[in-house]
């Protein structure tokens, strides 16, 4: 067998040991990364393995199917995406001068954040309501796969280190007041106000294979679907369309699009550029 | 010099790294591109994540191929070129482009090492990267794991760059396949869209 063909077998075998992690782990935990975007994933994975010390995926197969702790660590590394508060600031500004004086004619708001990992977002987007007077007529569900990384949100603690660039992203998305006002300082930390939390309903929910739990006004989910494959992209949109009410808002990231949506044609761009859709029927 | 790719095949994707005066080497390489260039081709161009929309339009300027910031799981479509967007990490499938937030890697997102080393996974001894000017060394990586799986690695010749450390450190990190100027570039990659005509 010549060089090229070796290494072309070596890639072969990775993506068979990589199905049967996913196999794996399905069939005995129940978790399900089958459908998730395999560039992305495989990324993650390798620096999973890299923190194990393993060179294999099928080493880490042997390892997470017999070690409860491990598949722990597993997940974290695989589930969590790190994003910041505001990130995207003229997605918030848009947010407030755009969705805000609509919601204002609601009596009683539902949002879901889907796939709201650390919080930052659902923090972001509560301190947005607070200043536009919403705040108090919200109910926020913000829900994770991860219980682990929902224990975190809920804390509302984040590294110091990152005010000074939220506090620029909280200016640039419109904010009214001093960011420094809605967390204590405490060590290397910043403990996020507790009354930002009020509203907040923080639970479990997995997008791959968990249903419709309510009917929302708004539901949030950016930067979530780019870690996964059309399959479950499509899954998740229907999902989506379950749970949002007439003149719903959906708000997707940047560079995300309802094109893989089979329900593309009952939304309307609200605000095009940010992503911002309004569904119509 | 008449580079092909081991396979033999034509070329499936071109991938391209550029940093510190990559916009100005980026336009006159696609500038000299053939208008029936028919290979997609996807840009990892460092930039701050404050500038969004801006670098499409100006490096579109004199370019005849139409340039796209990627959306996710935008198809790989002939005579393309896409540009990995502010804030986010460009990867590769074998049919599709995909992005994530994942955090930055050597400090940058987009990665040039991320975009090539998912590219090598996904298209092997069908792919060509090109390495253009930058003040930092990414790309390094990502150009080994494209040579280690079979494709072809080109590199701006540094002294003919902005900055000559990008291209420098992918000539050090692995054994490169051509160090040529712009203009070398634009006609070798032309080269290889003849011959994935026949």
């Amino acid at each position: 067998m010549s060089q090229t063909a070796m290494e072309r077998k070596t890639v072969n075998l990775e993506e068979i040991e990589l199905e049967l992690l996913l196999e794996g782990i399905y069939q005995y935990y129940g978790y399900d990364f089958r459908n998730y975007a395999r560039a992305s994933l495989k990324r993650r994975i390798r620096k999973v393995l890299e923190g194990e010390g393993l060179s294999q995926i099928s080493a880490l197969q042997n390892l997470v199917l017999h070690d409860s702790a491990a598949i722990q660590r597993m997940l974290l590394g695989i589930t969590v995406n790190v994003t910041s508060m505001f990130r995207d600031p003229s997605f918030f500004l848009a947010f407030r001068q755009q969705v805000v004086p609509l919601l204002s004619t609601y009596p009683y708001i539902r949002l879901w954040h889907a796939g709201c990992s650390e919080g930052q977002e659902v923090y972001a987007m509560a301190i947005l309501l607070q200043e536009a007077g919403l705040y108090d007529r919200c109910r926020i569900y913000a829900t994770d796969r991860n219980e682990r990384v929902l224990q975190r949100a809920k804390a509302g603690i984040y590294p110091l280190g990152l005010m000074q660039q939220y506090t620029q992203l909280y200016l640039q998305s419109g904010g009214q007041h001093s960011f420094s006002n809605y967390y204590t300082a405490a060590y290397d930390s910043a403990i996020f106000r507790a009354s930002l939390r009020e509203n907040i309903l923080f639970s479990q929910h997995d997008l791959a294979s968990d249903g419709s739990f309510n009917e929302f006004n708004i539901i949030l989910c950016r930067n979530v679907l780019i870690y996964f494959d059309p399959v479950l992209q499509q899954r998740v949109h229907r999902l989506f369309h379950e749970s949002l009410c007439r003149f719903g808002i959906l708000a997707l990231g940047r560079q995300e699009s309802l094109r893989l949506s089979p329900y593309a044609p009952d939304y309307e761009a609200l605000v095009k550029s940010e992503k911002i859709f309004r569904r119509l029927s | 010099m008449a580079l092909r790719l081991t396979s033999g095949s034509q070329p499936a994707l071109i991938v391209i790294g550029a940093s510190l005066g990559g916009l100005m080497a980026l336009r006159e390489l696609l500038q000299q591109l053939r208008p029936d260039f028919s290979i997609p081709i996807a840009i990892v161009q460092h930039r701050h994540r404050d500038l969004q929309q801006q670098l499409v339009a100006s490096m579109q300027q004199g370019v005849r191929l139409l340039l796209r910031e990627v959306e996710d799981k935008d198809e790989l479509r002939p005579g393309q070129i896409y540009l990995a967007p502010a804030d986010y990490h460009l990867l590769v499938e074998a049919d599709c482009l995909l992005l994530s937030i994942d955090p930055p890697v050597s400090y940058a997102r987009p990665s040039i090492d991320v975009l090539f080393e998912s590219a090598a996974d996904a298209y092997g001894e069908r792919l060509i990267g090109v390495i253009l000017t930058g003040a930092n060394q990414d790309g390094a990586i990502g150009a080994a794991a494209i040579k280690a799986k079979g494709g072809l690695v080109l590199v701006q010749e540094p002294a003919t760059a902005e900055s000559a450390v990008m291209p420098a450190a992918a000539i050090a990190q692995t054994c490169v396949d051509a160090v040529l100027s712009l203009s070398a570039l634009a006609a070798q990659l032309n080269e290889f869209c003849e011959v994935c005509e026949f």
